[in-house]
């Protein structure tokens, strides 16, 4: 009995999901007025995002490569691709907590799929990433950096932070609807991982403590983008952190979400 | 499982709810102090706690009931009574704790009238986006777009952002795309009605149309009047429980009696 009451709960959260990817355009649109009503009425609209964030790159990019004594060229489009990525990595978890409680108004007025929210968070994150994409493309061309074919690997490599960025969404999200002391968790937390992640200065630096870097699953995250868009694919390590991350991830988003998705609305 | 051969067999019955229970959690109460146990006692809600002892408000208890196309439900009863948790249960929002709920047929709630309601957005562009959560296709939408607009009566304000626009306004926009289609099931509470009255005498005829298309309507509302207007069964609510359902006339006639005499 106990079994085929967990069957179908698994089978509720499949069917969420599902129909959540069959109302498409639904989420498509919320996800797009999110981006638009952040910069309703300001001029630059969404080149914001591409402005702010090409600010920040060349500023840290010129102050640390003084810092840490190392040539602009190499650091900056290091830094670049790095604050870019972890930029995309950072709102998620970020934000994830407030994606039921804050989809509130509409959960507690309709019934829809909760993955709908999930889908809507990630599509305004990934939009935003296009925003602030060209700027790496202006960096690496300024410097006259050309990764070749070895680049095309971002492209896999960004669709499995986009996978993970959705999988650890839905658990934060639950997770942050139940008990509310999770986000602010999480924005202390975020502060400390950008600083001991290598982002804004080179693994290399560590020399015999790399592993410093190794053992951490956002460096691996990062480097997924990074090292194609900077000439090398991602090492054998990093796709084994991150497909071992992508299978855990996944595990913890069904698990919660089978057990707890029909609880959402009684805890927003 | 004897409900479930019953619905698909009677096909005159839209939803059903059996020995349905909601029971929320209340995380904030996490205190048992005496000062809060006295504050609640004479409360319309029935405050317990469950078997980990958390606090939990049991907002229905044992709900059964049949609803049939062509009916006009109203749900009576005194604030906290569960009309509005009853509504979003047979709107699939609220998972009961107990029992079942089965329905058939596309469901329209108009609970809240500032659902998916972009304020930064204009008339039209908020249309689409409320027609879609209501399971509009885009291309339905757009070839319903002319219909609702007419019915809006906005005329050219549906081109402006509807920050710009009075509640009563608001309301016209919300109740032309929750009605645009013939709902199988309508939803609704009574909040949400704050239109003039020749608003809601037009929204009135076209809860009128639906019942004509065998549909089903459900009102909460504290209004005895429009109730006996527009519906034709009633179910009054007390405490989470069902204390009467029948002809609307019975059940209006008993509640007043039960409100006076207090």
């Amino acid at each position: 009995m106990i079994q085929t009451k967990k069957i179908s709960r698994f089978k509720l959260a499949v069917d969420d999901v599902h129909g959540a990817i069959e109302l498409w355009p639904l989420w498509f649109r919320l996800g797009w007025n999110d981006i638009l009503h952040r910069y309703r009425r300001s001029t630059l609209g969404p080149l914001w995002f591409t402005a702010s964030m090409a600010i920040t790159t060349v500023a840290l990019g010129l102050v640390y490569s003084q810092v840490l004594n190392l040539p602009a060229r190499e650091l900056m489009p290091h830094v670049c691709i790095g604050l870019i990525v972890w930029a995309f990595i950072n709102s998620i978890i970020l934000e994830a907590g407030d994606l039921f409680t804050g989809a509130e108004s509409y959960i507690r007025h309709i019934k829809l799929p909760y993955s709908i929210y999930v889908f809507r968070f990630v599509l305004s994150k990934v939009i935003i990433f296009a925003h602030d994409f060209p700027i790496a493309v202006v960096t690496l061309a300024f410097f006259r950096i050309w990764p070749g074919p070895v680049a095309l690997y971002a492209v896999p490599g960004f669709l499995l932070l986009v996978v993970n960025g959705g999988l650890i969404s839905i658990s934060l999200g639950l997770v942050s609807a139940r008990f509310r002391d999770i986000p602010r968790i999480i924005a202390s937390l975020s502060q400390i991982i950008f600083l001991i992640t290598p982002i804004i200065w080179m693994p290399s630096l560590l020399g015999e403590r790399s592993y410093l870097a190794e053992a951490n699953p956002f460096f691996h995250l990062i480097e997924l983008v990074r090292a194609p868009l900077l000439g090398s694919a991602p090492s054998v390590r990093t796709l084994v952190v991150t497909l071992a991350l992508t299978v855990i991830n996944l595990l913890l988003a069904a698990t919660l979400f089978a057990r707890y998705r029909n609880r959402i609305a009684y805890w927003i | 499982m004897s409900t479930l051969a019953n619905l698909s067999r009677n096909d005159e019955t839209v939803i059903r709810l059996d020995g349905v229970s909601v029971v929320f959690p209340v995380y904030q109460a996490g205190s048992r102090s005496l000062k809060k146990r006295i504050l609640f006692h004479g409360s319309r809600g029935n405050i317990g706690r469950d078997a980990n002892d958390k606090v939990v408000v049991a907002a229905l208890s044992d709900i059964s009931l049949a609803i049939t196309a062509g009916d006009r439900l109203a749900l009576i009863g005194a604030n906290g009574a569960g009309k509005t948790t009853l509504l979003r249960t047979l709107a699939g929002i609220f998972e009961p704790v107990e029992g079942e709920v089965k329905s058939r047929g596309r469901i329209s709630p108009l609970l809240d009238i500032n659902l998916g309601i972009d304020a930064e957005l204009n008339g039209y562009d908020n249309i689409r986006v409320r027609a879609m959560l209501l399971g509009l296709s885009t291309a339905e939408i757009e070839r319903r777009l002319p219909e609702i607009a007419e019915f809006t009566e906005l005329g050219d304000y549906l081109d402006m952002p509807v920050r710009t626009y009075s509640a009563g306004m608001m309301l016209r926009l919300c109740f032309a795309v929750a009605t645009c289609f013939e709902p199988e099931i309508l939803l609704m509470d009574e909040s949400i009605l704050t239109g003039d009255a020749r608003f809601i005498a037009k929204a009135e005829a076209r809860i009128q149309s639906f019942i004509e298309e065998a549909s089903v309507f459900v009102l909460a509302s504290h209004n005895l009047e429009l109730i006996k207007r527009w519906c034709n069964k009633g179910l009054w609510l007390d405490r989470g429980r069902i204390r009467m359902q029948g002809p609307i006339e019975a059940v209006v006639e008993e509640y007043r009696k039960f409100v006076s005499a207090r």
